[in-house]
């Protein structure tokens, strides 16, 4: 699975006569030895940390399992018998539960490191979609699996997200209601939820295995964006990037650790204690942290139908995002206009979360009021109009500012190699080899 | 390993950088084997599971000959009314010819007077081979036959014949009146 | 010259980490409980909030009778069994009975409720003292008669409520505690409601449930309305969090380890690139 030339040499008669059938020993070793770029920063652990996020929900997933009943009127008690009775249920539920926020948390400053060093550009493309359908894989296993509680925010979550498929035309109620397995949502749905909550992980987990194939394959990206050349360009996996990714996987255990222990339900809702009531809804819903720049954008269009296809273009879109970015210069490194509209790319990422955390109506800020109809109604700026702005700014990213800064900027110079870059034109003199 | 490593060996302290990799290797080992013991814990008894362990049975009302099941941990718990047949059997058996060796009395437990009542007689009516549920008055002993795989109990729940190789296991219990046992 | 400048980039990890955590943490507190209206709000220094903060176990005990002689008319403890009283953390938590299931005090609380149970002789419908294993008892047999009881208003289960108001312990305890403030002339009850300024709309359904000396404490403390409302929320907030104790413990240990953990890392970290350049 690694693109280099294997250095291995089985030591023993054993491990000789495994490498001749199956050389799985051999795998590891090329893996451990694989020629990383020497000048791989912070930024670059995140895809190790999702490793282990991976893992981790897995492992914990598999357990919440053993002690959960997929049924409308025991779920709730089974989650909180989980927390109160289970053997250490108090620790792996708040795991599970905290370790899907950082799971989210990880993934986007993965893709944000991506899309700054220009890692979707060739021969990255397939790396970088089979790294998009794994995030839209996730997305889709965490909405599943916070239904799962069934908790008022699990039950009005799934009735909103299902009703996306309602908007379809012509066949859209009958595909609403396939999904559900009835008129809304009921047991049918929290059993099938629970099915593909279990399965998509393994989903995931199979495409992380393409991932992680596929960068074996090209090669690393690297802060300056210069593919490796010599030697001296790399440092092997380990022990350099297994101590460096170490020490930042610790560091996000920290924070990890810190929401389990000391704030488990910072993360959630609290309407998500009181158990699903078809009866009511709560009066402000929202989706989990990690979806709400999608829900603002959803909000910014009165059409329903129509901010769904907004919605899902704006993933789409990163699918395509490797034959938008015309430059042909991979990092933003040496592109310092394009690094600006990447910074107020980012900016505006983040005001479409705090857009789709508030009430569309509500105001941003307002500048005095005037009078409708015999009503005082404030002047200025609302969350709708907000999230406009935004998801204006985020569309226009992609298919405006990309394609087009790549034709018009002039990008900064460029050393030779990693090499060149990391000692300077004194190269030559002393390698660290 | 790269080269870089080789040139490391030649330069530095040897044992500090041994010292500090092998420390943190440790460390780290200790961590996980910590975090493995609540993925394994996960799967023992639950509190409430813990908790549940108790079951009243009232005797007064039975009869001689009659036998009683009540379940118990999810097993059955027998309580049998024995004859005074039964009881002379389960008395004169030469124990020394059992696979499990045990007094009939040793199988009792005392009331609140300290005295045995050997017509009640409390047992797990699981068989000791595979947990099957032994079938009553049958054998070749006059007490259980396991029909799973043809294991034999005397009127005393002993093992007697069979690949069984346990008596009927006597659950904790006591009298907490004259007619009612409590099992757990 | 260097391309890369680590220590830069490292800070900016940490703060667009913790600005998202912060982002995040915002968000869910952003999104709690009613408005105040004529009421000020008091924050309470719960105790137990902080990295080391536990149940104020006498306070949590006091609450118990509050809940017990108060609320428990309609409101039901769901997911509560009586042996959680006596559990490691829990506010009748005694030493000498390691399995709570022993522990006397929880034993006469259990006798002192009526659990429905089916007599296995006749197999008629009785009623029984409790046991520790036993569930606290629903107070109404069904939704509809808990609505009916209460014009139709259903109370809510108690057992997880700090958890389920965004405000939590400091939402509860100043809910009971709002009952008194003036109605403003604005405000327009239908019969069964009143004017509570920190519920959600204002109106509840619940009448103020607390008044001095409504009960009589064990251990002597007035029985004065706010301190009443303080113990049945700090009883509350454990029931919604029974494991906090255990949790903070544990987090503290684990706190501990990952930063040394952290520490020897970064050692090795240093010790494997120092004679590379990058």
């Amino acid at each position: 699975m690694s693109g280099h030339p294997s250095t291995y040499e089985p030591k023993y008669a054993a491990t000789k006569w495994i490498d001749q059938r199956l050389p799985i020993i051999r795998m590891g070793a090329d893996f451990m030895t694989f020629p990383s770029p020497r000048n791989l920063n912070y930024w670059y652990t995140f895809g190790g940390i999702l490793m282990m996020c991976l893992i981790s929900q897995i492992i914990t997933g598999i357990i919440l399992a053993m002690h959960y009943v997929p049924h409308v009127d025991l779920a709730f008690d089974s989650v909180q018998r989980i927390r109160r009775d289970v053997p250490f249920g108090w620790l792996l539920q708040p795991m599970h539960a905290v370790g899907a926020s950082m799971f989210f948390l990880a993934v986007y400053v993965h893709m944000f490191r991506g899309l700054y060093y220009g890692s979707y550009k060739a021969p990255r493309e397939i790396l970088w979609i089979v790294g998009c359908l794994i995030y839209l894989i996730m997305m889709a296993t965490g909405f599943l699996g916070y239904t799962l509680p069934w908790g008022q925010m699990s039950f009005w979550g799934a009735t909103v997200i299902t009703g996306f498929f309602g908007a379809v035309p012509v066949v859209g109620e009958s595909l609403q209601q396939w999904l559900l397995g009835g008129y809304s949502v009921d047991n049918a749905t929290l059993n099938r939820f629970f099915a593909l909550h279990y399965l998509l992980p393994f989903v995931i987990a199979g495409l992380v295995g393409i991932h992680v194939w596929a960068v074996h394959h090209v090669g690393q990206n690297n802060p300056i964006g210069i593919s490796t050349k010599t030697k001296s360009d790399t440092l092997s996996f380990h022990p350099y990037y297994t101590v460096k990714d170490g020490f930042a996987m610790v560091i996000f255990f920290l924070i990890f650790a810190f929401f389990v222990f000391y704030q488990p339900d910072a993360l959630g809702h609290a309407d998500n204690y009181i158990q699903a009531d078809p009866l009511k809804t709560p009066p402000h819903i929202v989706p989990e942290w990690y979806f709400l720049p999608f829900y603002a954008i959803l909000r910014a269009v009165p059409d329903k139908l129509m901010g769904i296809l907004l919605m899902l273009g704006a993933i789409v879109v990163l699918f395509v995002l490797p034959w938008l970015d015309t430059s042909k210069v991979r990092s933003n490194r040496f592109r310092p206009v394009a690094r600006k509209f990447f910074w107020i790319f980012v900016f505006f990422c983040f005001i479409l979360g705090w857009c789709g955390a508030e009430t569309p109506d509500d105001m941003v800020f307002s500048v005095g009021s005037k009078m409708v109809d015999g009503a005082e109604v404030p002047v200025g700026l609302n969350f709708t109009w907000l999230s406009r702005i935004a998801t204006a700014y985020y569309f226009a990213y992609f298919l405006i500012i990309l394609p087009v800064l790549g034709m018009v900027e002039k990008p900064l110079e460029r050393p030779e190699s990693i090499t060149k870059a990391v000692l300077g034109d004194s190269a030559h003199a002393a390698p660290a080899e | 390993m790269s080269e870089t490593l080789q040139k490391d060996k030649d330069t530095i302290d040897e044992g500090k950088r041994d010292f500090i990799y092998i420390a943190t290797g440790a460390v780290a080992a200790a961590g996980a084997a910590s975090l493995a013991w609540p993925l394994v814990a996960q799967m023992g008894k639950a509190a409430d599971t813990l908790a549940a362990g108790s079951v009243e049975i009232n005797v007064g009302n039975m009869i001689e000959g009659q036998q009683v099941k009540v379940l118990w941990r999810g097993v059955p718990v027998f309580v049998r009314y024995r004859t005074k047949a039964e009881i002379a059997e389960a008395e004169n058996t030469d124990i020394a010819n059992c696979p499990d060796p045990q007094t009939d009395a040793e199988r009792l437990r005392p009331d609140n007077n300290g005295n045995l009542r050997p017509e009640f007689l409390v047992m797990v009516g699981v068989c000791t081979h595979f947990g099957c549920i032994p079938v009553g008055e049958a054998g070749d002993f006059d007490g259980w036959y396991c029909p799973c795989h043809g294991s034999h109990y005397d009127t005393s729940g002993r093992i007697r014949k069979g690949p069984a190789p346990k008596n009927m296991t006597v659950p904790e219990y006591k009298y907490i009146s004259d007619t009612v046992i409590k099992v757990g | 010259m260097t391309f890369f400048k680590a220590a830069k980039m490292k800070k900016t990890l940490f703060v667009g980490a913790a600005v998202m955590a912060a982002a995040a943490s915002g968000l869910a507190y952003a999104a709690g409980g009613g408005g105040t209206g004529n009421y000020k709000m008091e924050h309470v220094h719960w105790h137990f909030k902080g990295a080391m903060g536990t149940y104020d176990k006498a306070a949590a005990q006091r609450g118990y009778q509050v809940y017990r002689e108060v609320c428990a008319s309609c409101h039901a403890l769901e997911h509560l069994s009586f042996r959680h009283l006596g559990d490691k953390g829990a506010p009748f938590y005694n030493p000498d009975f390691p399995n709570p299931n022993d522990n006397i005090i929880v034993k006469n609380f259990a006798a002192d409720w009526q659990i429905e149970d089916i007599d296995s002789d006749t197999g008629d419908i009785i009623e029984r003292p409790g046991v520790p294993a036993d569930d606290f008892p629903d107070i109404y047999p069904n939704a509809a008669a808990a609505a009916g009881s209460n014009g139709g208003a259903i109370p809510p289960d108690l057992s997880v409520i700090v958890a389920a108001r965004g405000g939590g312990a400091d939402y509860l305890y100043n809910l009971l505690m709002a009952y008194d403030t003036p109605k403003p002339d604005y405000v327009e009850l239908t019969p069964g409601l009143h004017y509570n300024p920190v519920f959600e709309g204002h109106k509840i359904a619940m009448a103020n449930p607390l008044s001095d000396d409504l009960v009589e404490y064990a251990d002597g403390t007035p029985a004065t309305t706010k301190q009443m409302a303080l113990d049945v929320t700090e009883f509350l907030a454990w029931s919604a969090d029974p494991k906090l104790e255990q949790r903070k413990g544990a987090g503290l240990m684990t706190m501990v380890y990952l930063s040394l953990l952290a520490l020897m890392l970064w050692l090795s970290y240093k010790r494997v690139w120092r004679d590379v350049e990058h």
